[in-house]
């Protein structure tokens, strides 16, 4: 990766972003674009690409093959699962969640979407915006993605004509609006030739923005964080109970948003109970203060009876504590939802029993019409639900806090993950 | 909430809003925090997903071999747990093949931290009767998987916790940092469990296993830089050495007691290192004289061949290899 020119690389960040597209937009080839014009393809895999697209009696290097992990992939020529790939740039490391397109996979993508600071959404230049391209933007806006690509492909074969990209984005731009973006940013490129990808190309002199990977490179992401709620789920009581720390009990966990310093006022939630931060330790040594997403463990001036599952916010804050609320969920599993039954919701750190006791209303993804009266859930299902829980939860709404605003449903019989929820 | 689209394609991009809310983050933010590193952000997840499993599962094994995954493993289950044990034995299944050099500094790192190691061996399951090989010597990494679910048989684990990363191989790319694995050991790519957030589900039935991989997101340059951050002790034949090897094909082959030159092949005398360490017979060094760890880092970020294609014969067998071995029941 001659890319790369610091050895250290102390001070690059990292962004996570997901690619979607429907069936033959490219997108494996603008993955592979991404990955080879910014040296992340070693020789070796360049050579096995090259022998397979031979095999398939074609010439040159197919960089779609890059991105086929499986055997079923390979065999069948699409992409099943969420795949993860990884370059990194001098200036940030990037993580991509790259997401099959059809509509069964929908499930695919709202896991590969749910972690992702950006989405890029690949359209067809000669098709424009599909069906599915209204889905993926849902999704993305569902998910809370603060940041949308509208990557225009296969701008070479529509003679790379500035209506045509102008036309697309204004019809995007419709929709996008509806859904509640505020940040939309619209790429012409030709993945396959290589314009506006990494490098600009010169076939799109009208075009003055940044190519893709620049604007990756660039874009502000420091905004995704929560710094004002300090929430902490307590992950692990770690009690040595060695001669040496036998009063040692520390509350370990990730800080999934907000600050913490030395001497705060907090409190146990759901108990109610208050203390005060005596020390925040790290196996690096003590900090003064630490904030979202560090690891940390947090010593109390109180002894106060603390487990797994309980929440530690500042005093001053507030928070709901509830045992029922509404939510968003996606519905992800063969099984539709039954109503009558118990599952198990996974919400921070804490895992109870729930009922989900009514569908208020299914969401067309594609229309985004709301349709009412709607007694099952299906797979790739998103309605809006009301939840019951067996014990209270802390919570926050998902718009504003990610981590303390999302939970997964369980089948206690199949121990499968059968939905996912954003809390209103 | 005012909403603006723009698609202007002359405009640059302005900073982006944030997560729902803006105007209310910039007291918090105006105050003197600095954002993490990469490498930070990865060493908090990697620590969070370690304390999941420790939380969640009834009796869970750290897999360890002595390799350098494994040892960022370890540094990262001591920034987790300490100033406690680790709430899990660590443990290495033995091919019989190793290099003598890894497993010694295997027992020793082991020793030092005051952990507890249990070694199950493919050379028992051999003498058990469980592996048959086909000839004596031959590539021992596919055979681990018998070992491997008979520990975990013996044991009862319902979690094993490895250092496999993402980058390393398409197959693995496709893995979840959970990977389920049914009774008999086996991963279903086709019906993996969604895996959303940090909300990992880490439910089994009696019986049934996941394979927990904390550091999926660290690329190879990722895990050196963490070597060289931590200033991490790890066996002497990951730094460049002399020794003897054959040219075999487009590998160097190491010369040891169960890989003698062929027929027609002459033993060379080169300055190598190893880039991973599994089985003798199919682990091959690459020609270096990187040093120390910020010399790899430097060789690690100009290479254009991957870890495992510059590294493992058994991965260049076919395009599915990795893949057909874990659905074997392999780590």
């Amino acid at each position: 990766m001659p890319a790369i020119q610091s050895i250290e690389f102390q001070r690059s960040e990292l962004l996570r972003f997901i690619t979607a597209g429907s069936v033959d937009d490219g997108k494996s080839t603008l993955i592979g674009r991404l990955l080879h014009d910014s040296k992340s393809i070693f020789e070796d895999q360049l050579s096995a690409l090259e022998q397979t697209t031979r095999r398939r009696g074609v010439e040159g290097v197919d960089l779609s093959l890059l991105t086929d992990g499986l055997q079923a992939e390979r065999e069948q020529g699409i992409t099943i699962d969420v795949a993860y790939r990884y370059f990194a740039t001098p200036r940030r490391k990037f993580i991509i969640a790259d997401t099959p397109g059809h509509e069964q996979y929908t499930r695919n993508m709202v896991t590969g979407a749910s972690s992702a600071n950006l989405a890029v959404i690949l359209l067809d230049a000669r098709k424009g915006v599909l069906t599915q391209s209204r889905r993926h933007a849902t999704i993305a806006a569902l998910l809370g993605i603060p940041r949308l690509v509208v990557a225009v492909n296969k701008m070479d074969l529509v003679g790379y004509a500035e209506e045509v990209f102008n036309g697309i984005c204004e019809a995007f731009a419709q929709f996008a609006a509806d859904l509640g973006f505020r940040d939309v940013i619209g790429i012409p490129i030709s993945a396959l030739k290589g314009d506006m990808v990494v490098a600009r190309g010169e076939n799109l002199p009208w075009y003055r923005g940044p190519a893709l990977l620049e604007l990756l490179e660039r874009i502000e992401i420091d905004y995704d964080l929560n710094l004002d709620d300090f929430r902490f789920p307590v992950q692990w009581v770690c009690r040595p109970g060695t001669f040496e720390y036998q009063d040692f009990r520390g509350y370990t966990g990730r800080i999934e948003s907000g600050t913490v310093t030395v001497g705060d006022q907090i409190a146990v939630l759901p108990s109610g109970r208050s203390s005060s931060i005596k020390q925040i330790l790290t196996f690096d040594g003590e900090l003064e203060r630490a904030f979202a997403p560090q690891s940390v463990t947090l010593l109390l001036e109180d002894e106060i009876d603390i487990s797994r599952g309980d929440m530690i916010i500042k005093s001053s804050d507030t928070v709901r504590v509830a045992k029922e609320y509404d939510a968003d969920v996606c519905w992800l599993s063969e099984q539709p939802l039954d109503r009558r039954r118990k599952y198990v919701i996974k919400h921070a750190t804490k895992t109870v029993k729930a009922y989900l006791t009514r569908i208020d209303h299914r969401v067309d993804v594609n229309t985004l019409q709301l349709i009412d009266g709607a007694s099952q859930l299906n797979m790739n299902d998103i309605a809006r639900v009301g939840v019951k829980v067996q014990q209270p939860l802390v919570i926050d709404s998902y718009a504003r806090n990610r981590a303390t605003g999302s939970f997964i449903v369980i089948d206690e019989a199949t121990n499968n993950t059968v939905a996912a929820g954003m809390i209103l | 909430m005012e909403t603006t689209v723009n698609f202007d394609s002359n405009r640059w991009v302005p900073p982006a809003p944030g997560f729902g809310f803006k105007s209310r983050v910039s007291a918090a933010r105006k105050s003197s925090r600095r954002a993490l590193t990469h490498l930070e952000t990865l060493e908090s997840e990697s620590i969070h997903i370690l304390r999941e499993v420790a939380a969640e599962c009834r009796n869970p094994a750290l897999l360890f071999s002595g390799g350098k995954d494994s040892l960022v493993l370890l540094r990262l289950a001591e920034k987790a747990f300490r100033p406690a044990r680790f709430p899990f034995p660590l443990m290495h299944i033995d091919t019989g093949h190793n290099f003598p050099e890894v497993i010694a500094f295997r027992d020793r790192r082991a020793a030092e931290l005051g952990e507890r190691l249990i070694v199950r061996s493919v050379e028992d399951s051999i003498r058990r009767g469980r592996v048959v090989l086909k000839s004596p010597d031959e590539s021992r990494n596919a055979h681990q998987s018998v070992t491997l679910l008979d520990a975990i048989a013996e044991f009862g684990f319902d979690a094993c916790i490895g250092g496999a990363r993402r980058d390393e191989e398409k197959a693995r790319a496709k893995e979840r940092i959970f990977s389920f694995r049914d009774e008999f050991g086996q991963w279903d790519p086709k019906n993996q469990r969604p895996e959303l957030w940090d909300l990992y589900n880490t439910r089994v039935h009696p019986g049934e296993n996941v394979r927990v991989f904390p550091i999926s997101n660290w690329t190879e340059l990722d895990v050196w830089r963490y070597i060289a951050k931590e200033r991490l002790d790890i066996p002497g034949i990951y730094y460049a050495h002399r020794r003897e090897v054959v040219r075999r094909g487009r590998s160097v082959v190491p010369v040891s007691r169960l890989a003698q030159p062929k027929n027609g092949e002459s033993v060379e005398i080169l300055s190598v290192r190893f880039r991973t360490v599994g089985d003798m017979t199919c682990t091959c060094p690459v020609e270096s004289t990187a040093a120390t760890a910020r010399e790899i880092i430097a060789e690690t970020a100009t290479t254009r061949i991957t870890e495992r294609g510059a590294t493992r014969m058994d991965d260049q067998t076919s395009e599915a290899s990795m893949e057909l071995r874990k659905k074997e029941g392999y780590f």
